[in-house]
Formats: structure tokens, sequence, C-alpha cells
């Protein structure tokens, strides 16, 4: 596999208004990895996948995806849109739309297939999350659990290169929680997708992570990079032992 | 990222064995951004020659996707409805993960998605007749539990949300005052203008002061006035109940303990209550002064002469009439906007209709309880 990095993050600073809520935040994402950004709420992780997806502007710094700057330029985003899918928190799915209209959305849109034949993608995406017979249910009509995993069948629509995934565990049982963490590992491994995770679900870091950057409320930065398992045992900092250690903060 | 395929070169090669079949040796990709292309060339190839058997060759392909099994899946399904024979040869061990990953042997039926089915008239019909039955009984339900927190926020005035009420009274009336003001000086001119130059004919001047002042705080200041606010007023009271509804802020109300209805939409009567009277007076006031200006400028009336004539028709009665039917229009504007908020099921779009359904359905409870205020006015009055 490739080590060839695929977003690029440098000197970064984004933040609401006036606000600043991260500064000087740089980072490489390599193709084909799990890679996990995480901390404590309020430290900004949400903030940041924003900003690399070009949802808010950044105040300074740039990003690169797969080469091209995530700018305010709007041919170059949409550019980059058809390279990356998004999970986002509540799943976002069009509650007009069934699960099969969501999912061929993109699909009709972006490519020149026939309808028939974008009925058998959406089933096959659908299959991989394992949504079958679904298709003609509304997005108010599942659970939690199955709006994920439906939102997940669009954002991978047109098997984007870069999936990026908002607290993917949020409000899920710890099952559910769990075949998604597979999922995301399966579709990693037969698509060589590379995934970038916003969570701070402790069992779902070390189940999918390959590496992980720490973000902190008070430096306003990344406070710890690399190897899930090595920061937990092996870190000197407070805040990331804390972190991984489900310490109560004391002082 | 693609493959090393353009347009004229075809990413494929055919041969042809003796008795009949037909071998695709595919090289290169198959996935999202060439399967369009593919599909097309190879089925064209296929019904091209009709072969007794079809063998893809996947030994050269290096990356294949849903996209690319998606060809796949055609192909075999073109084979299978022909009679023919399909076999996959060569794939690598990432190919192969990959289809059994995507379940191919299994796809050999053709996929529709059957919209809901419609079921016949009949049923449609009954269901429809159903739904409205169910509406109304909502509807009154609802009428009623306003009625009940109303009369509890009489006695237990301290009930009351009052900053919220506030607030509402400043959106709804504050906020409303310039273009109700606009609108009514706007109708006093036209109506002024209008009548003047039937008027005219008859040396009967004066009398458009007193065919403005009366139509306007008789029947179409109130009227004017309660299609802004339910408009501006209803409109916003449905969005905003039906977007809490949807974000099951109306559920966490009710678990707290407090009445739905109370707490969101006794503020929003008492406001539209109290601000839609003074908006019609206002509307009242602006249409008078638009028949002034028409009157003075084009009429050869006296500002004075005009007033004195406006005073002489219009009774205290008229003016306290037109404010009663405004505020009964204040409260079934309100009523129904916040009624339509809480029939919001699913999702945005359901928003969108109970916004809408909640003007509609205002302009509509307005006009017909003017017609019931004629009809007591006539034989009461």
């Amino acid at each position: 596999m490739g080590r060839d990095v695929v977003i690029r993050v440098r000197d970064l600073r984004v933040g609401y208004g006036e606000d600043i809520v991260l500064d000087q935040v740089s980072f490489d994402v390599y193709e084909g990895e799990v890679f996990v950004i995480l901390g404590g709420s309020g430290c900004g992780k949400s903030t940041l996948l924003k900003g690399m997806i070009g949802l808010i502007p950044p105040f300074a710094g740039r990003v690169l995806i797969d080469g091209d700057s995530v700018s305010e330029d709007e041919e170059r985003l949409k550019g980059i849109f058809r390279k990356i899918g998004v999970l986002y928190q509540g799943a976002a799915l069009f509650g007009s739309m069934t699960v099969a209209e969501n999912v061929a959305l993109p699909i009709q849109a972006y490519t020149r297939l026939p309808p028939e034949s974008v009925n058998v993608i959406v089933q096959m995406k659908l299959g991989l999350v394992n949504l079958n017979g679904y298709e003609n249910h509304l997005p108010s009509e599942l659970s939690g659990g199955m709006k994920k995993r439906a939102g997940l069948a669009r954002a991978m629509a047109l098997n984007p290169k870069i999936l990026f995934f908002d607290e993917p565990s949020a409000g899920l049982d710890p099952v559910t929680s769990a075949e998604l963490d597979q999922l995301i590992l399966q579709l990693n491994r037969n698509l060589g997708t590379t995934m970038v995770i916003v969570t701070h679900e402790l069992q779902s870091i070390f189940a999918v992570a390959q590496r992980v950057i720490m973000l902190d409320r008070q430096t306003r930065g990344i406070i710890a990079e690399g190897d899930p398992q090595y920061l937990r045992d092996h870190s000197q900092n407070q805040a990331v032992k804390r972190f991984f250690n489900r310490v109560v903060n004391t002082e | 990222m693609t493959g090393p395929e353009t347009d004229n070169a075809k990413p494929y090669q055919v041969s042809r064995d003796e008795d009949g079949g037909m071998t695709f040796s595919v090289y290169g990709n198959m996935d999202v951004s060439n399967a369009a292309v593919l599909l097309k060339d190879l089925k064209a190839e296929v019904k091209n020659d009709s072969p007794s058997s079809l063998t893809v060759d996947l030994n050269a392909v290096e990356y294949l996707d849903d996209f690319g099994t998606l060809v796949l899946v055609e192909l075999k399904r073109l084979m299978s409805a022909a009679g023919g024979k399909f076999h996959l040869v060569h794939p690598g061990p990432k190919i192969r993960n990959m289809l059994s990953l995507l379940n191919f042997d299994a796809m050999a039926e053709p996929v529709t998605f059957i919209k809901k089915r419609s079921p016949n008239l009949f049923v449609r019909i009954g269901d429809a007749a159903l739904g409205q039955l169910s509406d109304l009984r909502y509807a009154v339900f609802f009428l009623g539990s306003v009625c009940l927190s109303l009369a509890h926020v009489c006695l237990h005035p301290g009930s009351l949300r009052r900053e919220e009420t506030i607030s509402t009274m400043q959106r709804t009336g504050v906020d409303g005052l310039p273009i109700v003001a606009l609108i009514s000086f706007l109708m006093g001119l036209i109506m002024a203008f209008m009548s003047s130059v039937q008027l005219e004919q008859f040396g009967a001047n004066i009398y458009v002061a007193s065919l403005v002042s009366l139509a306007m705080t008789r029947e179409l200041g109130p009227i004017m006035t309660a299609i802004i606010v339910a408009g501006r007023s209803g409109s916003a009271f449905a969005a905003e109940i039906g977007t809490m509804k949807i974000s099951e802020e109306v559920d966490a109300l009710f678990t707290m303990g407090f009445d739905p209805v109370r707490f969101l939409v006794v503020p929003k009567l008492v406001a539209a209550l109290v601000m839609v009277p003074i908006l019609t007076l206002f509307s009242d006031l602006f249409a008078i002064l638009g028949g002034l200006i028409v009157g003075v400028s084009m009429l050869d009336l006296t500002a004075g002469a005009y007033v004195a004539q406006t005073l002489k028709t219009l009774t205290l009665f008229d003016v306290f009439w037109g404010v009663l039917k405004s505020g009964v229009f204040g409260i079934f504007i309100t009523w129904v906007g916040c009624l339509r908020g809480f029939q919001v099921q699913g999702g945005a779009a359901s928003v969108g209709q109970a916004t809408t359904s909640a003007v509609v359905s205002s302009i509509f409870l307005i006009i017909v309880i003017d017609s019931v205020f004629s009809v007591i006015l006539r034989y009461w009055g």
C-alpha cells in the first residue's frame, strides 16, 4: 500500500466569529489509513472536520485534499467533493426521500448509468451496509443505527477516496456501534478507502484507529499523535493519560 | 486515477471461439469512473453477437469496485435472459473478495424498487376521508385544549410566560406595523381614487371620506391586517412549533411536566389577541390618511372638511365592531398556525406543508368568520 499523503493540513486556524477554536494545527493523513481525530467535548474535533471539508472557511492556514486546496473557489470545491464522502452525526438523510432514493441521488447525478443499473448499485450499496429490504423505507421509519448505515451507504455512493465520519457511534448502542466499526474496517480493507473519523468513544478508537491525533481545548491544538495503544500506555501528557484511562480531572 | 483507457482505446479485447462462445478480456480498472461506458460497450458487443456463452477474463483487471461489479452483473443477467452461460475466470484474490462481499453470485434477478404500492381508488378515497376526519377531531381537541389553557392562564395570570409573550407581541405587532401601515395607506389611496371617479360626476366628492373610512373600519381594515398577520406570524408559529416537534423539543416539554399547548400556544394567543386589534386601528388610521391625501390633492377638499366628514360618518360602534372582529381573527390565526405546527410529522418537508397550510387555512377562516360577523350584524344590529 502506497503511503501517499491524501490530506495535508498546515497551520490551520479555525473558529466561529471571534472565537478561535483551534490554532496552528498541522498534520497529514496517508492513503488507505484509518485516521481518528479525538479529544474531549468542546475541543474542536467537529470544527476541525468542518474546516477540513470546506464547510467553514479557515481563518488561516490551508488544507490540501488529494493535492487540491480546499478553498472558497466553488469549482475546485466541487472537484474535491467528488473525492470525499461525509457521514454526518445525525446521518442527514433527506426526509422526503426513501432510503434507495437517498443513495441513488448522487449516483444519478454523477454517472451516466441507466436507471436499472442505478438500482443494482443501490442494492449493492445497501447490501454492504446490511440494509437490504429497507429500500422503500423513509428515514423517519428507521432506527438510529439504520439511519447511520443508510447515511454511510449514501456517503460512499460514488466510492469516494476519503470518507469522513462525524461521531459515528454517537447515539448508538454498543453492539450497533461495534458493528459500524467492523463495517468501517471492512470497507477500508476492501475498497482501500481512507477513513477520517471524529470520535471520543474509547472502544471505537482502539477497534479501528491506526493513527490518532488528540486535540485539547486549553492548548487549542494537537497534544498527541500516534498509535492509540502506545499513547495510552506511554504518553507523558496528563490530559492524554486521563482521556485514555477515563480519569476525572481533579485539578 | 482512471484506468489507462481513453475514449477511443477500448479497455477490453474480444475473442470468439468456434462453438459460438465469446470472451472479454478486460484490463485496467473497472470502477465508478468508467463503468457506464464499459457497460454500454460490452452490452452492445453481446447484443451484436448473441453468443452461446460468455466468459469474462478478469486476469488483467487491477481494481474492481461495486460499479465494476455492476457491469458483470448486468452481463450475467443479459446472458441468463438469452439462455446462455456466463463464466468469470481468473479473478485475483482482491477481486474475488470484492465479489463475495457484494454477494455477486446471488445477484441474478433484476432489481426494481417498487414504489409504495398505491392502493385502488376506493381505498384511497376512504383513507383520505378517514384522514380528514381524524384531522378534524384533532382540530377540535386542540381548540378545546387551547381554551382550557387560556382559562387556566386567566385564573392564574402568574403562569403566563411574560417575556415570551412580550417578545411575540413585538414580532407580531411592532415588526408588522410598517407593512400593515404601508398597505393600508395604499388601500386608502386606491379606494379614494377609484371612488372619486364615480362620485365626482355627482359632485359628491366629500363622500369619498365616508366611503374610505367606513369600508376600512368595518371590513377591509380588519381583513387586510388579519391576512398580513396570517402571512407573517401564522406561518412563523407553524414553522416554529413544527420544527420543535420534529426535533423532539415538544416531547421534552411534555416530559418536563409542561403542557406544550399552555407553554407554546398561550403566549402567542395573548400576543395576537392584543396586537391584531391594535394593528387594525393603525390600519384604519393609515387608510384614512391615504384617502385624505387623494382628497386634498385631487378632489379640492380641505383637510378639515375631510376629517370632519370622516368623524361624522364613523360611529364608535363601527370602530369597536372592526376591532372585535380583528381580535377574533387573531385568535383563529394563532389557533390554526399552532395546530398545523403540532400536526407536523416526519421531516423538513412536513414543516413546509404545515406553514403553507397555516396561511391558507388562516385566510380561509378569516373570510368565513367575516361572513359570520356580517350575518350577525344583519339580523341583530
